[in-house]
């Protein structure tokens, strides 16, 4: 009776009683959300564009920041270090090009997916080579003009805390989404990357270069990858053991649909507030952190009703 | 010239069935199978047991377990390490509550208790399909990780949650626990690799495999011609969940033999488990094996190949080489053949059959 | 087929290199083996350590010639904080003569726990591992000097309880406790409960899965919400900088939070930096690099290369954890050397780091005065019940800010005695009875 209380009757009166705890929870599952899409955005992009499942986005993530922090530490201005690990980037998604996926179009997607696995090894123990795994690199948060302070808000007696590093990643997001869908709606480069993700042979056979193609769109996922990394790595410091954060994309990637930008934030969101909520009043009744596992079965129960994600296209089978 | 068949005649429809039809693999098989009974015993090392044939045996049935699952029935899994922690958990349990029972049954009723968990975790496969797929999977990965964090029972209320290997004997021998001599438990471990492995590969081969492959190639079509979907799809969950169970439990009982709950997190099994199959080669048996061996054995390879050169570097930065080396072979030998290492052995015997001769 | 051939000659490779690298010969000399990380998820803080115990070696090595005359080998091997590989190192190493086991990884520690008595090698896992080992009793082969995790943790009760004014006021207090979701952080909960139901404390606590290391939102949310008189913390790499700096987000006071001795590295505390200022950890040895090893080792081994020294993490937190780590084996090795001569054996070892009597004149020859406090191991008493120091981080550097804490070793005592029973159980192991 007691856990049927506490799992049914004691979490509505908690929210009832404190309405102001629950707006906090709500605030604080968005800006998580924002987190967990700017991870997923890297992996829906390069989906959306090369059907490859990039396993290695979260090295390349950590890899980005390493390059960045290196750069900064090393004297040099942080625009400076921003442009170089921009640089870095983009010449790795040349190198990832040549020799990675044009060797293998036309492979079936589990094939891809293999080879990213390949790329995530061998991107990590690359990056730890010339960045050294071993000294602690800190996000210079105060040269990036990033708060680390916390907001106050007075609300019906008991206030909010919002946290300005959470609220510049909601910044971020937003503003690479609305560059990414301007950049993807009215471009040239744009149009032809929407073609691409669509059907490749189609777009081959209208002239759309398909390996430069796969240049820009990885490119893109890197610099997501930076701001990503920035905005993971800030709060604490950068290491490998930030790879794991990629974890947190797959129910965003599953519940959003592989190939939706939009799906990606708003699946973020979603798998943001419902888990702290569900952490913060049904968590200990549970047995505690049970975001751990929480986000899979909100995705799971979702996908019952939608097995192609929330945005997903729409799956037609034929025989 | 050396690996031919002609002569060969079958009379019968069962010597044409049989699992090795061409006489020189059956020589080849059994000349093996001696080769890895005699070896380890008489030569054996605690390295070689403990760097390459444990992990290899234990991982390897695992692998095959999967391979059942994904390579044949083409349900993606990503919760390997949980069916390994139920397994290996579960194994625990019985053996401290029921000492003397002989341990081959207790390894059954591993695989059992994984299996059950196994067509639980299967049942919304029966809508949800590919990637989408991994999320179940990956939730029971969590959740089990998660339990076994959680329950003071399950591990005899160790203040760590660690699990041991408990000395137990087999037909009057010690075959378990740090005191048993390594061939012991390597033998066993051989053993049940062995007999299930042929299980697997008669199953595979006979009706259940056969629809496996159907549901994986086109489940609409398979379905339409009258094999039944929810069947096929669990019964390659619990089947491959079986020998996950088992693998797992050997894995912790012969090789780790002391573990925390951290062992079974998902980059240290579920993943480099599916890196196995598809390197060795989806749906193939011997992929299976031929996959554990390169993953456990490349990085071995690699850290032993600079002082046996004479390259005398930092060993951190031979774990750097090691890691770009390895990821570069992956994309190397996924370029070369992206059906796996079980599939280049299968172009080496067709070549074999010619060789001399180019055509 | 090219490849075909390339497949053979890896597999012929296999069987060249795998009984070759078995058969290396032992040189003359002790030989350490030192499983290390300098790569890897924990990479920051392993070689931290591994700068520190090899800065140790080098010294003694250039100043003393080796130990009581004989020459010191050691090798350090890769692992990456990964069990398997550790593994790969120790049998690797092993048949060097490996005289000690220093694995600094939890995993690995439990890994070689049953390996330790069959192939005679004693384990040292310094202030980790498994706290049970700490009767030596039943595990004759692991020592965990100088002090346990247990009783780290009553030290840490006794600490806060003093600050407030008398343990009698620690009833009615909440404590909570924050921890890395593994074997390591699940340790000291059962202490903190025990110790809670005798001082009337309320204790909670919140894991921190792997994944969620370098996220925390809702564990600091709730503690926030339960607000408790002092919050502690068992974690470990990326983990700690992002508890203490979450803790400052969400408002958490600085000077009520204390962390375990493998959370209190500059590491940690740098990424917040001033924000961090007033959080505490535990230590078993003071920080910084004062006492008169360290100036050996500054002269010796960094040839009084200031810049260098730095580069490689001298007088940092963990590096001076190696530093004492090393200075721990030597002396065990003393030990053993003086009793039973040279070539000394992996039994005979033990035999010398049951027999540490760390005194303050052997701690003054030793150069250590300050560094470390005496505490003596015993065949019985396998961690030396050390008592626990308390150091602050003060915007720039850590300071110490307490007297040595003693633990409360006659609630402490037992407790470990009845889990050592439980985890020796496991093995079906029996009591030594030559311990008086």
């Amino acid at each position: 009776m007691d856990f049927l209380y506490s799992v049914t009757a004691d979490p509505v009166l908690q929210i009832v009683e404190d309405p102001v705890f629950f707006l906090q929870i709500i605030l604080e599952g968005l800006m998580a959300g924002v987190m967990y899409s700017l991870v997923a955005l890297g992996f829906c992009l390069i989906y959306k564009a090369s059907g490859v499942f990039n396993f290695a986005q979260g090295v390349m993530m950590v890899l980005a920041v390493m390059c960045m922090v290196t750069v900064y530490d090393a004297g040099f201005g942080i625009l400076l270090a921003l442009l170089v690990a921009m640089v870095f980037m983009v010449g790795l998604s040349f190198a990832i090009e040549r020799v990675v996926l044009r060797p293998m179009v036309n492979q079936p997607q589990i094939i891809l997916f293999m080879a990213t696995i390949g790329l995530a090894f061998f991107l990590e123990g690359f990056g730890e080579f010339i960045f050294g795994g071993s000294s602690q690199k800190i996000v210079p948060t105060e040269a990036l003009h990033i708060g680390r302070d916390a907001l106050l808000i007075p609300m019906f007696g008991s206030e909010i805390r919002l946290q300005q590093l959470d609220l510049t990643a909601g910044v971020c997001a937003a503003l690479l989404v609305a560059t990414l869908a301007l950049f993807f709606q009215k471009t040239t480069v744009g149009r032809a990357l929407r073609a691409v993700a669509d059907d490749h042979q189609a777009a081959l056979s209208v002239g759309i270069p398909l390996r430069s193609m796969w240049v820009i769109v990885w490119s893109v996922a890197g610099l997501v990858a930076l701001v990503t990394g920035i905005m993971w790595g800030a709060s604490s410091s950068v290491d490998f053991s930030l790879v794991l954060i990629a974890m947190k994309a797959f129910p965003v990637l599953i519940l959003g649909g592989f190939t939706s930008v939009p799906g990606v934030i708003v699946g973020g969101l979603i798998i943001g507030v419902g888990e702290k909520v569900a952490e913060l009043y049904w968590g200990d009744a549970l047995g505690g952190s049970i975001e751990e596992w929480f986000a899979y079965v909100l995705a799971l129960v979702f996908l019952m009703f939608r097995p192609q994600g929330l945005f997903g296209e729409k799956i037609i089978e034929r025989v | 010239m050396i690996y031919r068949e002609t002569g060969q005649y079958k009379a019968t429809y069962g010597a044409d069935q049989q699992l090795f039809p061409i006489v020189q693999d059956r020589y080849f098989f059994f000349a093996f199978m001696a080769f890895l009974v005699i070896y380890p015993v008489f030569f054996g090392s605690d390295y070689l047991f403990q760097v390459v044939l444990y992990p290899v045996l234990g991982l390897g049935l695992c692998a095959l377990g999967l391979n059942i699952l994904t390579g044949y029935c083409g349900q993606i899994s990503l919760g390997t390490g949980g069916f390994m922690a139920i397994g290996a958990y579960s194994f625990f349990k019985i053996t401290t509550i029921f000492p003397d029972l002989n341990i081959l049954i207790i390894f059954i009723f591993a695989g059992l208790i994984s299996a059950l968990f196994g067509i639980l975790i299967g049942l919304p496969s029966l809508r949800i399909k590919g990637f989408y797929l991994a999320v179940t999977t990956l939730a029971a990965q969590f959740f089990v990780e998660w339990c076994i964090n959680r329950s003071d029972w399950l591990s005899n209320y160790s203040p760590s949650h660690t699990i041991g290997a408990p000395p137990r004997e087999l037909f009057g021998f010690l075959v378990m626990g740090p005191e048993a001599p390594g061939s012991a438990k390597y033998l066993v471990m051989l053993f049940i690799v062995a007999v299930m492995t042929l299980f697997a590969r008669n199953l595979v081969r006979g009706r259940i495999g056969r629809s496996w492959m159907a549901i994986r190639d086109m489940d609409i079509a398979a379905e339409l011609i009258g094999i039944r979907p929810l069947f096929t799809k669990l019964s390659a969950f619990a089947i491959g969940s079986f020998y996950i169970g088992v693998g797992g439990a050997m894995h912790v009982m012969f090789n780790l033999e002391n573990v925390d709950p951290e062992a079974f997190e998902i980059f240290s099994t579920s993943f480099p488990i599916l890196f196995m199959i598809m390197i060795g080669g989806l749906g193939s048996i011997l992929g299976a094996y031929m996959g554990a061996a390169f993953i456990v054995l490349l990085p071995v390879l690699l850290r032993n190949a600079f002082p046996f050169l004479g390259i005398d570097i930092a060993s951190h930065v031979i774990q750097h080489i090691e890691f770009m080396l390895f990821g570069g072979l992956i994309v190397f030998f996924l370029i070369v053949e992206p059906a796996g290492l079980a599939r280049l052995w299968q172009i080496l015997k067709e070549k074999l059959r010619q060789w001399p001769f180019p055509y | 087929m090219k490849f075909g051939k390339y497949l053979i000659s890896l597999l012929a490779a296999v069987a060249v290199i795998c009984p070759l690298s078995t058969t290396a010969v032992a040189e003359d000399g002790l030989y350490i083996p030192m499983f290390t990380y300098r790569t890897g998820p924990f990479a920051p803080g392993g070689s931290k350590i591994a700068n520190g115990l090899t800065a140790y070696f080098e010294m003694i090595s250039k100043r003393d010639g080796g130990i009581e005359g004989q020459k010191i080998i050691w090798e350090e091997c890769e692992f990456g904080y990964k069990t398997d590989r550790g593994v790969e190192c120790y049998e690797r190493l092993k048949g060097k003569g490996s005289l000690i086991s220093n694995p600094f990884s939890t995993g690995l520690t439990y890994k070689l726990i049953p390996k330790a008595p069959v192939d005679k090698i004693p384990i040292l896992s310094m202030g980790y591992g498994m706290s049970g080992a700490a009767d030596g009793r039943w595990f004759p082969w692991v020592f965990n000097f100088p002090t346990s995790y247990w009783s780290q943790a009553s030290a840490f009760i006794r600490y806060v309880g003093t600050e407030m004014g008398g343990m009698d006021n620690l009833k009615g207090k909440k404590i909570g406790l924050i921890f890395l979701e593994s074997g390591y952080g699940r340790e000291p909960i059962k202490l903190f409960e025990t110790l809670g139901e005798r001082f009337g404390y309320e204790f909670k606590h919140w894991a921190i899965p792997a994944k969620q290391m370098a996220d925390q939102r809702s564990q600091w949310r709730k503690i926030v919400r339960w607000n408790p008189d002092y919050m502690f913390m068992w974690g470990w790499g990326v983990m700690n900088p992002t508890a203490v700096s979450r803790a400052g987000e969400f408002g958490y006071p600085m000077d009520r939070f204390i962390g375990v001795w493998w959370s209190g590295d500059e590491l940690d505390t740098k990424p917040a930096g001033i924000k961090a200022k007033g959080y505490r950890a535990g230590t078993f040895h003071a920080p910084g690099a004062f006492a008169e090893v360290h100036k050996d080792i500054l002269k010796f081994t960094y040839d009084n290369d200031m810049a260098l020294a730095k580069e490689h993490n001298y007088g940092d937190v963990l590096w001076s954890r190696g530093v004492f780590n090393a200075m721990l084996i030597a002396e065990g090795l003393r030990n053993a050397i003086l009793e039973f001569g040279s070539n000394i054996t992996g039994e005979e070892m033990r035999w010398g780091l049951e027999h540490i009597d760390m005194t303050d004149e052997r701690l003054e020859e030793l150069g250590a005065t300050g560094f470390g406090r005496p505490f003596k191991v015993t065949c019985s008493d396998h961690e030396g019940n050390g008592p626990v120091l308390f150091q602050e981080w003060d915007g720039e550097k850590w300071v110490i800010v307490s007297d040595w804490v003693e633990p409360m070793r006659e609630i402490v005592r037992p407790m470990l005695e009845e889990a050592a029973a439980t985890e020796a159980a496991k093995w079906n192991y029996t009591m030594r009875d030559d311990c008086t």
